[in-house]
């Protein structure tokens, strides 16, 4: 068997196994929210279908299935088609940079826990990023409808603007790093310390920025269920609406597993060099913990208005993060 | 027929309610309801924005119109009175109360002093559980979820506490022309005493979410604002008017089963914001706290309806013994009772503003007319004006603010 084709087979497994487990994760997510915000809310939650509800997401994935796949009159077909799937394939693919382990033998090879380290893996990730909004426009602008127009304007205005903040925040762990690899942020971590010491705002103009990314609570804006009913995605029904909502979803793991890597060390851990395998276990307590603070957030927190939300990230998040480039560069330069 | 017809716009005629601008096509005509989230129930509103920002805001009311008041008018007086549970759902003792208040005024009927403290003791549950809802409903629309949970987890013990009094959750008809329907249980005195002890913790703690939190101010502070002057002539009353620092209680201005002798403070703000609105009702909790504390102290052993046998009911222990009550039982609950000629009018302070009751009698067994004043309607009137010129997302904080119950707007 020659190396290429070894190299073929086990990125397709290794993208195979990625995507079921964002499926799962996506599946098991849902149900978490909903665990917490009832045990928030002094609430059961979902307790019906199997034991403390874990069939929950499986009953409501045969449920949207089943439904009726709604396409308004006046909708465009093809984009109102087309947009889920634009909003859903980047959620998906964006984590293929990210190392979820350090490298582990099996079969006798030496295989990366991680799809793949490319050397310019943070502007990967903000590339792959940026095509999601447009998901949500064409959603938006497809459907037909006043409600979902306001919410695909308020959409691209805020993702377009957070995401200056976005890229500017990771400048700092690049420069500490002196690498774009997540591999290589990694390694660097190891040697020193985890940079969210390094650069705690970074790591918060990150996780916020991080947050408006993925239109979660308090930025929920373009969907804001009090005023726009449900925004870009009121008149998906059906399969379409689940990969809106797998969407939204995976992009949350996906922003909390770079947050991991980049500021909290990734799969870094006692006895990580000796067990490999621990890094998984790791990785996935520190994801779990950054998704559970993005739940409790929503939970609490009151939703701001779209203007004082593009005024945050034009006014406070962007100086924020330059100031935060600038300190960082300078400190890097005169301290070596 | 005609009448319908005369109703039925046309486009032309609809395009007068909005601006050049609308028919041009420089801004848009969104219909928000009356399907929708955060319009308390049913309400429907025409809005012209320009972007997000409201140009213009026209309130559809009318469909939860259940013909209330005209069906009273085929009822007797006693049989009515089980229409007022349903018009604003969130008061039912308070609409109850409103409409014996003014039965009472016309055919002069005295009530007896405990039945008038029951009547305080219960206004104020109602009061703090129609509050309940308010804050768990206004802080969702700004999308703070849990407070709703909470809410409507603490109103649950103010419902049992009603079903033990009336033996119904909400439609209790519990108080009645004369005084009220039974004594008060005995469960009732703990029942009340725990909830008193428990609430204000809870209040608190809603408080510590909200009053000070910087997104809810944000979203709060200089929104909505209508001033004492324009309030007026709107005809807002309630918390929302006293949001705006006018000072009208209808509990103070025209005091009602007794309010005169109780010692409460009508808590004021001078924000006119819908900050102002929510600091004036969170303020009116404790309030009620501490006339239902006072109401119970006041409590002395006595009837709860009037001896009056013309509008009164024979006590059940005559039935077994006496043939005349028997008689009069059965015409009472058929028949029911004759009132004067005359009308009348009587407010009383409802959670949502002055929920007044005018009430004409033509000397048979129904009333001749029926209207109520009710706040929701009046307030809802201010809404256009305070929304002019804010954002969508403000929009639905006033409707909060203003606390209206579709019901109520309706009837």
């Amino acid at each position: 068997m020659s190396p290429v084709i070894g190299i073929v087979i086990e990125a397709i497994i290794k993208s195979a196994l990625m995507v079921f487990v964002l499926a799962t994760a996506f599946a098991y997510l849902t149900l978490a929210e909903r665990k917490i915000a009832a045990f928030v809310q002094v609430r059961k939650g979902p307790n019906r279908v199997g034991p403390w509800g874990l069939m929950q997401p499986a009953a409501d994935g045969i449920k949207l299935l089943f439904k009726e796949e709604m396409v308004p009159a006046g909708a465009d077909k093809v984009l109102f088609f087309l947009a889920p799937i634009l909003t859903m394939i980047p959620a998906m693919v964006i984590m293929a940079v990210v190392p979820i382990g350090p490298d582990v033998e099996l079969f006798g090879r030496s295989i990366r826990l991680g799809i793949s380290d490319l050397n310019v893996g943070m502007l990967y990730i903000l590339s792959v990023a940026s095509v999601a909004v447009y998901g949500i426009v064409l959603a938006g602008w497809s459907s037909a409808n006043k409600y979902s127009l306001l919410g695909g304007l308020r959409a691209s205005a805020q993702m377009i603007s957070y995401e200056i903040a976005l890229g500017l925040s990771i400048i700092g762990p690049i420069i500490l790093a002196g690498t774009m690899s997540l591999q290589g942020i990694i390694t660097a971590q190891q040697q020193s310390t985890w940079y969210v010491l390094w650069q705690p705002v970074g790591a918060l103009v990150f996780f916020l920025a991080g947050l408006a990314e993925v239109n979660r609570a308090p930025f929920d804006m373009p969907e804001a269920e009090q005023e726009l009913t449900a925004g870009y995605f009121t008149e998906y029904s059906g399969m379409k609406f689940s990969l809106f909502f797998m969407g939204e979803y995976i992009k949350m793991v996906a922003v909390c597993a770079i947050a991991t890597t980049l500021f909290l060390g990734g799969y870094l851990g006692p006895y990580v060099e000796q067990l490999p395998w621990l890094g998984i276990l790791y990785f996935t307590i520190k994801t779990t913990a950054l998704l559970f603070l993005m739940i409790w957030i929503r939970l609490t927190l009151p939703r701001l208005r779209y203007d004082q939300l593009m005024a945050f990230g034009w006014k406070v998040l962007l100086p924020l993060a330059l100031a935060n480039v600038v300190v960082t560069a300078t400190a890097t330069v005169l301290l070596g | 027929m005609s009448q319908v017809q005369e109703f039925a716009g046309t486009v032309e005629e609809l395009k007068t309610l909005f601006s050049d601008r609308a028919v041009s096509g420089e801004t848009m005509v969104l219909n928000l309801g009356p399907q929708h989230p955060s319009t308390h129930g049913v309400l429907r509103l025409m809005l012209e924005l320009d972007g997000e920002e409201v140009v213009r805001c026209l309130p559809d009311i009318g469909f939860l119109h259940t013909g209330i008041e005209k069906n009273m008018e085929a009822k007797t007086y006693l049989k009515a009175l089980v229409m007022t549970d349903r018009m604003d759902y969130l008061n039912p003792l308070g609409n109850n109360l409103t409409y014996c208040l003014a039965v009472e005024k016309l055919c002069g009927i005295e009530v007896p002093n405990r039945a008038q403290v029951i009547r305080v003791l219960c206004a104020e549950l109602q009061r703090i559980s129609s509050h309940l809802v308010w804050l768990g409903t206004s802080a969702m629309d700004l999308n703070a979820s849990s407070i709703l949970i909470y809410c409507f987890r603490d109103r649950e013990l103010l419902l049992d506490i009603f079903e033990l009094i009336g033996g119904q959750r909400m439609m209790t008809s519990y108080i009645r022309p004369g005084g009220v329907w039974r004594d008060l249980p005995d469960e009732f005195f703990p029942a009340v005493n725990d909830f008193l002890e428990y609430l204000p913790e809870k209040l608190a703690d809603y408080e510590r979410l909200l009053t000070r939190n910087p997104l809810f101010l944000r979203r709060t502070k200089d929104v909505g604002i209508v001033d004492a002057d324009d309030a007026l002539e709107r005809g807002l009353t309630g918390a929302s008017l006293r949001g705006s620092g006018v000072n009208y209680d209808v509990r103070r201005a025209m005091p009602y089963c007794g309010y005169e002798q109780y010692d409460f403070d009508v808590p004021l703000g001078n924000g006119c914001d819908v900050y102002s609105r929510y600091r004036v009702r969170m303020q009116e909790f404790h309030q009620s706290m501490s006339i239902i504390r006072q109401a119970i102290s006041r409590l002395e052993p006595g009837p709860v309806m009037t001896d009056d046998r013309r509008f009164a009911p024979p006590p059940r222990s005559e039935l077994g013994r006496s043939m005349e009550a028997v008689i009069h039982h059965f015409k009472y609950w058929t028949e029911g009772f004759s009132g004067p000629e005359g009308e009348v009018y009587v407010a009383t302070e409802s959670p949502r503003g002055e929920l007044g009751c005018y009430l004409v009698g033509d000397g048979g067994a129904q009333p001749a007319r029926v209207h109520f004043r009710t706040p929701s309607f009046h307030n809802l009137q201010s809404l256009p004006r305070m929304a002019e010129g804010y954002l969508v997302a403000d929009l639905v904080a006033m409707i909060g603010s203003i606390d209206i119950v579709l019901g109520d707007v309706d009837r």
